[in-house]
């Protein structure tokens, strides 16, 4: 064996691609989790076919899964370094995210003239037919039938070898980037615990994946990435969705409450209701409910009745429930409303990601209805957004939205397993026992607006909550004066948890005149774009908004501060709108897009450049 | 057990229904039948949605919530799946819960969680005033309907049994005995129970059941239903009800040698529903009442009343359950025990 070229790099993206039921999803997972145990920070993508029921080979039935390892890793990355393609499908639909001279490992085996036909190749030789035969380093590998000469003993059927071929070729990537097999076997066996046939078989076509790299492509070029020197402590590997979900029940375990999901499946949210019901051991209750309107309305019925409760969705199950959320505001009940959001509007793009539903949850309610809107900004981050949501929810008596969105619920990252004693206190704004006599359920805290919650079941402390106007005595009401007094309480209650959440942190340098700024699920892209740029060196600060109703205490007296302001979102605009409605004498640039996609951190660059040279 | 009056459940709002409205009545009955049934007011939780019956939370000393438009039976089903220990009512009109809420309806019957629902059928939207509803019959005018409706009435019955409902009772509002009886076996009932109160909204559809309530026909167009007796019914209680073929048929006792031996005799608990079906349809055309041909009185008391697994409990159990299959006991114990690593 020759000595083979070793890349040394501080990142590295690697896109998995092929048929929808090749396994893409699991040999990425498997592959980022290894790079994490081994001290790699890491982000993911995964990009799920466009029909679900695409036929085997075709272009719509392509699956994807995109991971960034390395030291500072912010996003899943604009394009990668080695792309796997398992079919002519799955070049066709990926070419475009590889970079020149990047390496394009496919199965050689599936590269013939009825698969080629299949993804609407015309001729047999595809690299040249789509102008890309001199861009790359191609690695054809014959993935199916070295999968099958592996496993030619085991007495397999077809289609049994065939799903190994993922972990086939997952062993040649593991060969690439000089990974060590241990991990992916702890990996794969605990993975296939129950199944020890095709456990054999995935530990078998692993080594012989990894080893025929070793032996006949000793002059591809290997990378070995850097690792970060992260905080000390215990890690796992979680998807936004699962994040969300884990920090709704630590807000639980930390108020001493039962955690109460009433939800409806509907995509990219559905997986937080899966986690959620697989956590029942936990004591947590999760009602599948007959629609969305329901999903809410359970989780209503939950708050009054105590629980922490949840409702989980996307924008179109946002439009459904926003009455319910209207009878919360009123009602003064504790309820987190997660909007994971896809892109719109109606059905739109269901598996896509954007940022559109921001003034659905801000405004779209009937009457003035304020309630807490703030957004998480990495999967991980999911966990303390959930955290914090239900902290503001308890502790304020009100409704608050969580926005995530696609790419933040199914991407991952590494979560630091939190020390509960670490995370802070959570005291539920509830009446005690001992107010029997005096309890007065309609009157408010003078400083914060908050109303004590009776919870049911309590002796001499019985009321009524609805949707109906009253006065502070609990009177229904029309008197002109209790309704504007009333709005005005209810809007006060909710600007004064500006005065409790973290104030707007500006990154970046001192002395800039570019601020640029953005919400949610793009943080990442953002940051790696100033980053970038600094790096070059440009001025530039940076803030992130994790909170939106109510803004941080500090945002008009930041903004003020900067020449230019860029907001970046994925949408026609509409942060950059409500800050100008909220700050007043800002004038905001806008850099959007709104294509399902994530940004790519190069345009983010591209379009401060235009802003800092005017 | 502490005794408990009507006064321990009434709050100090005044009833705000119109003079004469069934609602007052029922109202009075629902406060006496808590009472009767002893459960404190605290471990009581009435939850409405929108209409004129829906404003009962406001008049119960009890827990209470005045949701949204047919919304208040998945409020209360959340309420009850979280709180198992408490009694849970549902007041809904038959706009609430068979048009705007009629989802949800169906699906508390299909889970049979353990609401106590008492639904206010006055036949009209009284709190929009005055049209027509689910369960208007065909060709009422009102005020949406000015030539008469077009369209088919449900029977709450038909949509709740053939819903998998496990509890159906009828009731007309100035009944006070029956109704409270029939709100004791609901709540009794471990499970989904509905009570129709057969209620007259004076304004809007005045005497809109009078074809059965009105006291001149009553004895004669209604039969009390009482488990394991006999179906004897009229003012003279000399009619009874056989079974002839597949069909419900009324006879006159000492007529043809009939003899009270010959009469059904209702059996509540038969779990299969089509008989039960039959009784809670008698006196109904597929209009409504009008045009009703098979001249069989209508059924009032409790039709169905049979076990089943109530969904609050099975979700509580299901949690009992799994927490035994796993080790981790808190949120930090699972993700240790999944896949982890350390950074020293
Ligand atoms: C979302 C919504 N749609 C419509 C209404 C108007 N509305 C209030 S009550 C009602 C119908 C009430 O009829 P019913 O449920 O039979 O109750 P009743 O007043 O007859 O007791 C309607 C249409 C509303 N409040 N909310
Ligand atoms: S409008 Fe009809 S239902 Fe409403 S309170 Fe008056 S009488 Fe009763
Ligand atoms: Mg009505």
């Amino acid at each position: 064996m020759e000595n083979p070229k070793i890349i040394e790099a501080s990142e590295v993206v690697v896109r998995f691609s092929g048929d929808s039921g090749d396994g893409m999803q699991l040999a990425g997972t498997i592959f980022s989790t290894v790079a994490a145990i081994l001290g790699n920070e890491i982000s993911t993508f995964p990009d799920y076919p466009a029909e679900m029921r695409a036929p085997r080979g075709s272009l719509g039935g392509v699956s994807s899964f995109q991971v960034h390892v390395g030291k500072k890793v912010y996003t899943p990355g604009d394009q990668c370094d080695v792309l796997v393609a398992m079919n002519p499908a799955a070049l066709k639909q990926n070419v475009k995210f590889l970079k020149k001279g990047g390496v394009l490992i496919y199965d050689e085996d599936t590269f013939i003239q009825s698969e080629l036909a299949k993804a609407k190749f015309a001729t047999l030789d595809p690299f040249t037919e789509m102008g890309i035969a001199d861009k790359y380093q191609f690695v054809g590998v014959p993935v199916s039938e070295s999968t099958k000469a592996s496993l030619a003993d085991t007495g397999m059927d077809a289609k049994s070898v065939a799903r190994c071929r993922n972990i086939f070729a997952l062993g040649f990537v593991f060969w690439l980037f000089n990974r060590p097999l241990e991990k992916a076997e702890e990996f794969l066996t605990s993975k296939f615990a129950k199944k020890p046939e095709i456990l054999q078989a995935n530990l078998k076509v692993i080594t012989d994946g990894f080893n025929y790299g070793a032996n006949t492509h000793a002059s591809v070029s290997t990378y070995r990435v850097e690792s970060r020197q992260a905080e000390p402590g215990i890690y796992c590997d979680v998807k936004g969705n699962a994040a969300t979900a884990y920090g709704l029940v630590a807000a639980a375990e930390k108020a001493g409450t039962r955690l109460f999901l009433g939800s409806y499946p509907i995509t990219p949210a559905t997986d937080i209701l899966h986690e959620l019901s697989k956590l029942k051991f936990l004591g947590v209750t999760t009602v599948q409910a007959e629609d969305e309107i329901s999903g809410i309305c359970t989780a209503l019925g939950a708050a009054f009745g105590g629980a922490l409760a949840a409702t989980s969705t996307s924008g179109p199950g946002i439009a459904l429930k926003s009455e319910a959320i209207g009878l919360a505001v009123m009602a003064e009940l504790p309820l987190v409303v997660i909007d994971v959001m896809r892109g719109g509007p109606s059905t739109g793009l269901p598996t896509k990601t954007e940022q559109t539903d921001l003034m659905q949850c801000i405004y779209g309610r009937n009457g003035e209805s304020p309630c807490v809107v703030m957004a998480a900004s990495s999967p991980v981050d999911c966990f303390y957004a959930a955290y914090n949501a239900s902290k503001i929810a308890l502790e304020h008596n009100t409704p608050v939205i969580l926005l995530t969105d696609a790419f933040l619920g199914n991407g991952s990252s590494s979560l630091r397993i939190p020390d509960p004693e670490n995370l802070p206190d959570i005291k539920a704004a509830i009446a005690t026992p001992d107010m029997a006599g005096s309890y007065e359920p309609y009157a408010r805290d003078p400083e914060t607006f908050v109303r004590l919650k009776a919870i049911p079941g309590t002796e001499g402390l019985m009321h009524r909550l609805g949707g109906l106007e009253k006065d502070e005595h609990g009177a229904i009401s029309t008197n002109p004066e209790v309704h504007q007094k009333m709005v005005r309480n209810r809007q006060a209650k909710i600007d004064y948890i500006a005065n409790v959440i973290s104030e707007l942190e500006v990154m970046g340098d001192a002395d800039a005149d570019t601020l640029v700024i953005g919400w949610g699920g793009t943080c990442g892209h953002i940051s790696a774009a100033v980053e970038n740029l600094r790096a070059q060196g440009m001025k530039l600060a940076q803030a992130h908004f994790e909170y939106i109703v109510p803004l941080p205490k500090n945002t008009a007296e930041v903004l003020r501060k900067y020449k230019n302001i860029l907001c970046c979102e994925l949408n026609n605009g509409q942060f950059a709108a409500y800050l100008r409605s909220k700050v007043e004498g800002i004038s905001v640039k806008e850099f959007t897009e709104v294509k399902g996609q994530p940004f790519q951190i190069r345009d983010i660059e591209e379009a401060i450049v235009k802003v800092v040279k005017g | 057990m502490t005794q408990y009056t009507q006064a321990d459940f009434k709050s100090d709002q005044p009833l705000k229904f119109c003079a004469g409205c069934g609602d007052h009545a029922v109202a009075a009955s629902m406060q006496r039948a808590m009472a009767e049934l002893g459960i404190a007011p605290s471990q009581t939780a009435v939850i409405s949605g929108i209409g004129c019956s829906s404003r009962m939370p406001y008049y119960m000393n009890t827990y209470g919530m005045h949701t949204i438009h047919g919304r208040g039976l998945a409020i209360a089903t959340g309420l009850k799946v979280a709180r198992p220990d408490l009694t849970v009512w549902n007041v809904t009109g038959d706009g609430d819960c068979l048009a705007i809420g009629g989802n949800h309806f169906i699906h508390a019957m299909r889970r049979n969680i353990d609401l106590n629902i008492i639904l206010f059928n006055n036949k009209i939207y009284g709190l929009t005033k005055g049209q027509y509803s689910p369960t208007s019959d065909r060709g009422l005018v009102t005020k949406s309907s000015p030539w008469g409706t077009v369209e088919d009435p449900f029977c709450p019955a038909e949509l709740c049994i053939g819903a998998r409902g496990t509890f159906f009772a009828r009731a007309i509002d100035g009944d006070i005995k029956n109704s409270i009886a029939a709100m004791k076996a609901a709540v009794s009932h471990k499970g989904a129970s509905v009570v129709e109160m057969l209620c007259n909204c004076v304004i809007f559809a005045d005497g809109i059941h009078k074809l059965v309530t009105d006291p001149a026909v009553r004895a004669d167009k209604t039969i009390l239903l009482e488990d394991g007796k006999p179906m004897i019914y009229g003012k003279n209680r000399d009619k009874g009800l056989v079974l002839d073929g597949w069909n419900i048929k009324s006879v006159t006792i000492g007529e043809n040698g009939v003899t009270e031996k010959d009469l059904l005799v209702h059996d509540a608990k038969m779990v299969d529903p089509t008989f039960h079906l039959k009784l809670a349809m008698m006196g109904y055309s597929p209009y409504g009442y009008a045009g009703a041909t098979d001249e069989l009185p209508i059924a009032l008391g409790v039709i169905r009343d049979v076990e089943g697994i109530s969904y609050d409990e099975a979700v509580a159990g299901q949690i009992e359950e799994v927490k035994g299959k796993k080790k981790a006991r808190t949120l930090r114990e699972l993700l240790l025990s999944g896949d982890t690593w350390e950074v020293k």
